[in-house]
């Protein structure tokens, strides 16, 4: 085990391990305070930065922050890593790595080098160089990556910006999740996918819910996706027993142990995967996996102790989480940024970096990667902020945001975005939504000549019959 | 331009904010302004202290022993950050002690994400749970307001008391729609690392549009005498009106 040795401003710091150095590294956060890992003071955290801007990437590759033989998530990052891809980085250090991907990025071919890169990282390296990165390397970087996956749309296109039209019901009524379910087919939303958290994870409602999703995109025939976002398993009988399901979804994170909080492990995912494939429903694609993540979520199942026992900082496990997420191929991940509360993310400024981060974290992997911008209201943070998130997203090239009416989600109490959000920020920086979406908009009088959604009288629409 | 007329029925099957009207692409200042103050009430819910002067003589005058104890968290911005210090107390030897079992039901009082829910509701639901307690032949510990408080802290108060079975009466996180809410979590046989799967929760008490207090004092009666009859809370016990307590997605106050 290497100790880590750092002189700053006439004050020599020592860090443990490489577990120690990554979490003392990371900007400030408050999970990382609740764990116990975070650097005491600025000056700790800058020592730990220099020192970590020093270490090798392989060093990374050949030292577990979680152990290989008792993580499952870990074997599949080892076993999985593409030594080739690697190779045109493995002399560099976490410093070099960020000097590398910098330059890279401001040449003509960045984006076929990247994603040439990207078996090549393993999730530790991107959460290291992340690290050292300021948001504006970070927006960089991950604007010059390019993920695109497909089911029955193209998501994650340069140039787009899809969303999940998230219709949630305290209740799950049927009506009222068509309502909001139109109201945002009417604002241009639902291009990744519409997607409903169910009230509960009874496999008799999750059922009904898939089937009047299915209907109305059969009926008015939208080159979208649906799903219901209850647990995988019950997803798995769902299948069996014939129900129209397009994505699998299932929640993440970066551990064996935290996986097994959720209820999953890495069979179970690909065994949800296989049948979801073989039922064939995607039409330009067949990505089929949606999968949620968000930092502080090994922390708050207790399964966040890694070598030795020590606590790993929350933003390292969650790109562990990116790496089981693209074992699988999925058609969307997000991090629920600022959902799990200020005990993590203290604030609108924590929450903001945290949102970036994940963003490039898991571009450089490979991951399609969107983010759901939100706040709860015991997090220091506001609508203000999750515009400024949203716009240097929008500027990094995400692929998709969450949204909801009004930006008030009546169902899980919290703040994402609302429709008319995506709208304005797509005209700022002249996004488009996914194009077989945007097509279907056109077609049925939602897109005007200089391709933006009008407001227009919902009686007039042929969509109106989806609520009567 | 979206109809009214459209829209009022659909808002009758939902309380999400559909058919919002539009500024261009951005939303009237009418519905940002609206948004702006549902924030600003659920801020003001998570952090404005409440009257526990008010609640302690509320309950003195219904003939209870009252005791006030505070969290290790010394004020809002270390609850919010550190549940771990919300969960334990400052100190609790001003509070009588007792063998376990020596009272078959406590009530702690917690202020927990909104202390407004604790002085619109705490005073009812307790009136409504006296007589309940009473006709079971139920006795009651001395009741004990928590300051910066977690449901974990009625832990330690419950086994410091003696108490079988401890019910823990806490503001829950405010929402847009609703920023005066309690949730009822009952622990039999509290001790310091009871888990939240040992307990049984029942949420959303906030009249006239949640659960109300007679409602809710029945359901947590039934879960109490569940309780004493299995020995345990948590997920054997089952009552249509309360959910064991899971680990779930959702941070809360636990």
């Amino acid at each position: 085990m290497t100790t880590y040795h750092q002189t700053v401003a006439g004050t020599t710091y020592a860090f443990r391990d490489l577990v120690d150095l990554l979490a003392k590294a990371t900007p400030l956060r408050s999970g990382d305070e609740l764990a116990g890992c975070a650097a005491e003071t600025d000056r700790e955290r800058a020592a730990a930065q220099w020192a970590l801007a020093d270490v090798e990437l392989r060093t990374i590759l050949e030292t577990p922050v979680v152990p290989y033989e008792s993580d499952e998530v870990t074997r599949l990052i080892v076993d999985s890593h593409d030594a080739e891809a690697f190779a045109p980085v493995a002399h560099l250090t976490v410093g070099g790595l960020r000097d590398h991907l910098l330059a890279v990025t401001a040449t003509p071919d960045a984006t076929s080098t990247l994603a040439a890169l990207a078996p090549g990282l393993t999730p530790e390296m991107a959460a290291a160089v992340s690290k050292l990165m300021r948001n504006a390397d970070l927006i960089s970087v991950a604007r010059a990556c390019e993920v695109v996956t497909a089911f029955r749309s193209t998501v994650g296109r340069r140039g787009t910006l899809a969303t999940r039209l998230q219709p949630n019901h305290p209740t799950d009524d049927p009506r009222g999740i068509a309502a909001g379910t139109l109201d945002g087919l009417l604002l241009g939303c639902g291009d990744a996918v519409i997607g409903i958290n169910p009230a509960t994870d009874s496999p008799r409602a999750a059922a009904d819910l898939l089937r009047l999703l299915d209907d109305v995109r059969q009926r008015y025939e939208i080159p979208t996706q649906s799903c219901v976002l209850a647990h995988v398993t019950t997803t798995i009988d769902l299948m069996e027993q014939g129900s129209p399901v397009d994505l699998v979804f299932q929640s993440i994170a970066g551990t064996e142990a935290a996986n097994a909080g959720f209820g999953v492990d890495l069979a179970t995912l690909a065994t949800a995967r296989d049948a979801a494939r073989g039922l064939g429903r995607g039409t330009v694609g067949d990505n089929v996996m949606y999968f949620e993540t968000g930092q502080g979520s090994a922390l708050s199942a207790d399964a966040h102790l890694g070598t030795g026992g020590h606590p790993v900082d929350q933003q390292t496990l969650e790109a562990r989480a990116y790496g089981v997420a693209r074992a699988f191929d999925p058609l969307l991940v997000n991090t629920v940024v600022g959902f799990i509360g200020p005990e993590y993310l203290y604030d609108g400024k924590q929450i903001v970096r945290a949102g970036l981060e994940d963003h490039f974290c898991g571009k450089v992997l490979g991951v399609p990667m969107g983010v759901d911008v939100c706040y709860t209201n015991h997090a220091e943070a506001d609508a203000d902020d999750m515009d400024t998130l949203l716009t240097l997203l929008a500027a990094a090239g995400v692929g998709f945001v969450i949204t909801v009416p009004g930006a008030d989600d009546v169902m899980l109490g919290y703040q994402s975005l609302s429709f008319h959000d995506v709208l304005a920020v797509r005209h700022t920086l002249g996004l488009r939504p996914a194009p077989e979406f945007e097509a279907w908009l056109s077609g049925i009088g939602l897109l005007d000549d200089a391709g933006r959604v009008p407001a227009v009288d919902v009686g007039a629409t042929l969509l109106k019959e989806l609520v009567r | 331009m979206s109809t009214p007329d459209f829209w009022s029925p659909l808002r009758a099957t939902t309380q999400a904010r559909i058919g919002l009207g539009r500024a261009g692409d951005a939303l009237p200042t009418r519905d940002v302004l609206e948004l702006r103050s549902a924030h600003a009430e659920a801020r003001d819910a998570v952090h404005l202290p409440h009257d526990a002067e008010r609640l302690e003589s509320g309950l003195a005058a219904l003939g209870l022993e009252v005791h006030r104890v505070r969290s290790r968290a010394e004020d809002r911005a270390t609850y919010l950050r550190r549940p771990d210090l919300g969960r334990s107390p400052e100190t609790l030897d001003h509070l009588p002690s007792a063998a376990p079992g020596t009272h078959d039901v406590g009530l702690l009082l917690a202020d927990g994400l909104s202390a407004r829910a604790l002085d619109d509701h705490a005073l009812p639901l307790v009136e409504a749970l006296l007589p309940r307690l009473g006709e079971a032949g139920l006795g009651l510990a001395p009741v004990v307001l928590a300051e910066q408080a977690r449901v974990g802290l009625g832990d330690h108060v419950g086994r410091h008391l003696g108490v079988a079975t401890l019910v823990v009466v806490i503001g829950e996180r405010p929402g847009l729609s609703v920023a005066s809410s309690l949730g009822l979590y009952l622990t039999h046989d509290p001790r310091p690392g009871r888990r939240d799967s040992e307990r049984n929760c029942i949420s959303n008490v906030h009249p006239p549009d949640g659960l109300g207090y007679d409602d809710a004092a029945d359901v947590l009666l039934r879960l109490v005498t569940g309780a004493r009859e299995l020995g345990e809370s948590g997920v054997r016990l089952k009552d249509a009106g309360a959910a064991a307590v899971h680990r779930s997605e959702t941070p809360g106050i636990d």
